[in-house]
């Protein structure tokens, strides 16, 4: 893991104190103050808003996203990864895969950046109260719900048993794996797996889903939230299914193209739903139907 | 009464001659206005500007089928003659390319502009009652959500819209089914029928009133507001297709992988015409495009269609990467979850995606082949 850091708190002049609040699609100028290589191809930025007036105003839950916006190549919706209270600014895990993240790559400290957000419905932490937590997440799919398992452990009193699953190809490819002790250490039962081990490799090796039989589910006492790529939400749901956790208990994060993020530009449709403004993230009951079929 | 006696008051029915419709659109261009309406070009009738009345396609009508449009010759000089053409309103008021802000950038800052361009004030002359019904629609996606769209609002607020309820119907309207016409009912600020040698006009607005403030007109008697109602049932009673949109979202639902989807993508070219002349379509991309020095970018909103196959493409691969997927998509949208998405369907019955279709697929006959023998 390598960490680079601006040592002065950005720009000097202030901008976007005075664009107008009512237009949805204006970006905010911002800056990215932290950059943290995670996995390969994975990378995290620290993002703050030129304007502090912007910053003091901008409060966002778990499971929401931002629209980042790339001076001149383009804007891409990503998961805000950290927690409220890890402030200064938004963490972003972002892996370079397309024309805008890989242009990221090019991001140092104090390099301006466009932001606007938060958008869309997050994680059901409210409803998860008084109850059991299963967190179920393969790859990247981990990044918008650190913010849940922090939140989780900052009231850790508030839920009961607290269980994460993770998975990733292989152990190089384990997100935040320097922080999964201490998620353990602080009370979240922390199964981690791998496709495929290495020599130095001492865990477990196997998909996320088979980890289903290594935990105790009471299903009317837990709550899933759970996100990756759709085969491994498919087969997590199928795996709560079966053990009878209720349809309204399962929550996940889908994945669609967005240009707007304000349920204009009809990218991300789902059936009746707008992935960007009534997701991204969906409980199962309500989209049963249209979770999963192939190339709806 | 005040000093605004002589305007007719709103909800007044006048007679005009027919010439005086071209004192009305000079009216409109003197008091500001954009004057855009039916004009022939590119052998088709077109929404462009119509600068005076004999910009209009007097005397020109069109023959429509699936897949196919013809302008002909009438044996009269009927000013509305003929039914909606590849054009439609939302050109206008969602134009297919817009700039939504530019942004200068440095190493170390950048500076966010919006577009403030000043909006045109546009009249829209001979809106027919299916395109009312689809800017009603387009309001509910730009305006009605929790986002407003502003340079849509913009554009809507200063909008003058003069309807005509239609005299004929082209073999592939279907407003009647939808129940989205051939009468307007609401959503204009004058509304037009064309008698033998008059107009009927139907003050609907303060607006609508002022512009026709001074002209020389006649009541409306008895007999006229007869002949005009018998001019809207003639061309109602004229209509050939029909879609049920009764329980159609369920039915639609239900039946994501009958078979009629595989058929209707054998023949699709997944060109996008329909998504592109459908007054109520509201895809659009943002781009960005930067300057040749690199150093500012505009973002742009371009119209997009649900047949491109960029449109669901996502960094884990492409949504719906065959035209199977991307003409349910189109179908289950408009006739399906947009009642979900906007308390109505998407569909107006206007016959475009029809006519315009180049092989001639009847969005009609598709619900109908899905709906199979269920009431």
């Amino acid at each position: 893991m390598t960490t680079t850091q601006s040592t002065s708190p950005g720009p000097r002049t202030v901008q976007g104190a005075d664009l107008p609040e009512d237009d949805p699609f204006l970006p905010r100028p911002a800056y990215v103050s932290e950059i943290r290589g995670e996995t390969p191809g994975i990378t995290t930025y620290r993002i703050e808003f030129a304007d502090p007036d912007r910053a003091a105003c901008y409060a966002y839950e778990p499971g929401q996203f931002n629209m980042l916006w790339m001076p001149g190549i383009g804007e891409v919706p990503i998961s805000i990864a950290s927690a409220p209270d890890e402030g200064p600014g938004i963490l972003h895990t972002i892996r370079a895969t397309g024309r805008v993240t890989n242009a990221m790559t090019s991001l140092k400290p104090k390099s301006p950046i466009g932001l606007r957000g938060p958008y869309g419905r997050g994680w059901p932490l409210k409803q998860a109260e008084g109850r059991d937590v299963l967190v179920v997440s393969g790859g990247l799919g981990l990044a918008p719900l650190r913010p849940v398992v922090l939140a989780l452990l900052a009231n850790r009193e508030r839920y009961g048993k607290v269980i994460l699953m993770h998975g990733a190809r292989t152990p190089k490819d384990l997100l935040y794996d320097y922080e999964y002790e201490s998620w353990s250490a602080r009370g979240i039962e922390t199964l981690i797996t791998v496709d495929r081990g290495d020599a130095a490799w001492r865990g477990r090796v196997g998909v996320v889903p088979v980890l289903f039989n290594r935990v105790t589910i009471d299903p009317k006492r837990t709550l899933m939230m759970t996100c990756g790529p759709e085969v491994l939400m498919r087969f997590a749901v199928a795996e709560a299914i079966a053990r009878e956790i209720p349809a309204g208990s399962i929550y996940y994060s889908l994945e669609r193209n967005m240009h707007c993020a304000i349920g204009l530009c009809g990218h991300c449709q789902l059936g009746p739903d707008f992935v960007c403004k009534d997701g991204p993230v969906f409980d199962h009951s309500q989209t049963a139907r249209f979770f999963s079929r192939e190339h709806f | 009464m005040n000093s605004s006696a002589a305007i007719a008051p709103v909800g007044e029915t006048v007679v005009i001659e027919k010439p005086v419709l071209g004192s009305i659109i000079d009216r409109l261009w003197r008091d500001g206005y954009t004057v855009v309406g039916p004009t022939l070009a590119e052998s088709a009738i077109v929404i462009d500007q119509v600068r005076a009345i004999d910009d209009l396609p007097i005397g020109w009508t069109d023959d429509q089928e699936a897949g196919t449009y013809r302008l002909r010759r009438r044996d009269d000089r009927a000013y509305f003659g003929y039914a909606v053409g590849p054009h439609s309103w939302k050109q206008f008021l969602f134009p297919p390319k817009t700039t939504l802000y530019s942004i200068e950038f440095r190493a170390d800052s950048m500076t966010v502009k919006p577009n403030v361009d000043p909006v045109p004030s546009y009249a829209f002359l001979g809106v027919r009652s299916c395109d009312l019904h689809a800017i009603e629609i387009q309001d509910r996606v730009f305006l009605h959500g929790p986002y407003v769209d502003r340079q849509y609002q913009a554009r809507r607020e200063k909008a003058l819209i003069v309807a005509v309820h239609c005299a004929v119907a082209a073999s592939t309207c279907f407003c009647e089914s939808t129940g989205t016409g051939p009468r307007a009912v609401r959503g204009f600020d004058l509304a037009l029928t064309e008698l033998e040698s008059e107009f009927l006009v139907e003050i609907a607005t303060p607006r609508g009133a002022a512009i026709c403030d001074g002209i020389k007109s006649r009541p409306a008697a008895g007999s006229d507001l007869g002949a005009a109602a018998r001019i809207v049932d003639k061309t109602r009673n004229s209509m050939k297709r029909s879609l049920n949109l009764n329980g159609l979202p369920d039915i639609l639902y239900q039946n994501l992988e009958h078979p009629r989807w595989d058929q209707v993508a054998e023949r699709c070219l997944s060109c996008t015409n329909c998504t592109m002349v459908c007054p109520t379509c509201f895809c659009h991309a943002l781009e960005d495009v930067p300057s040749l020095d690199g150093a500012s970018s505009e973002k742009i909103r371009q119209w997009d269609s649900c047949f491109n196959p960029d449109h669901a493409h996502m960094a884990g691969g492409n949504n719906r990467p065959d035209i199977r997927s991307r003409y349910r998509q189109w179908l289950t949208h408009k006739l399906a979850s947009w009642v979900d998405q906007y308390g109505v369907s998407g569909c107006v019955g206007c016959g475009r995606c029809v006519t315009w279709c180049p092989v001639g697929i009847d969005i009609t006959e598709e619900a109908a082949a899905i709906r199979g023998d269920q009431p």
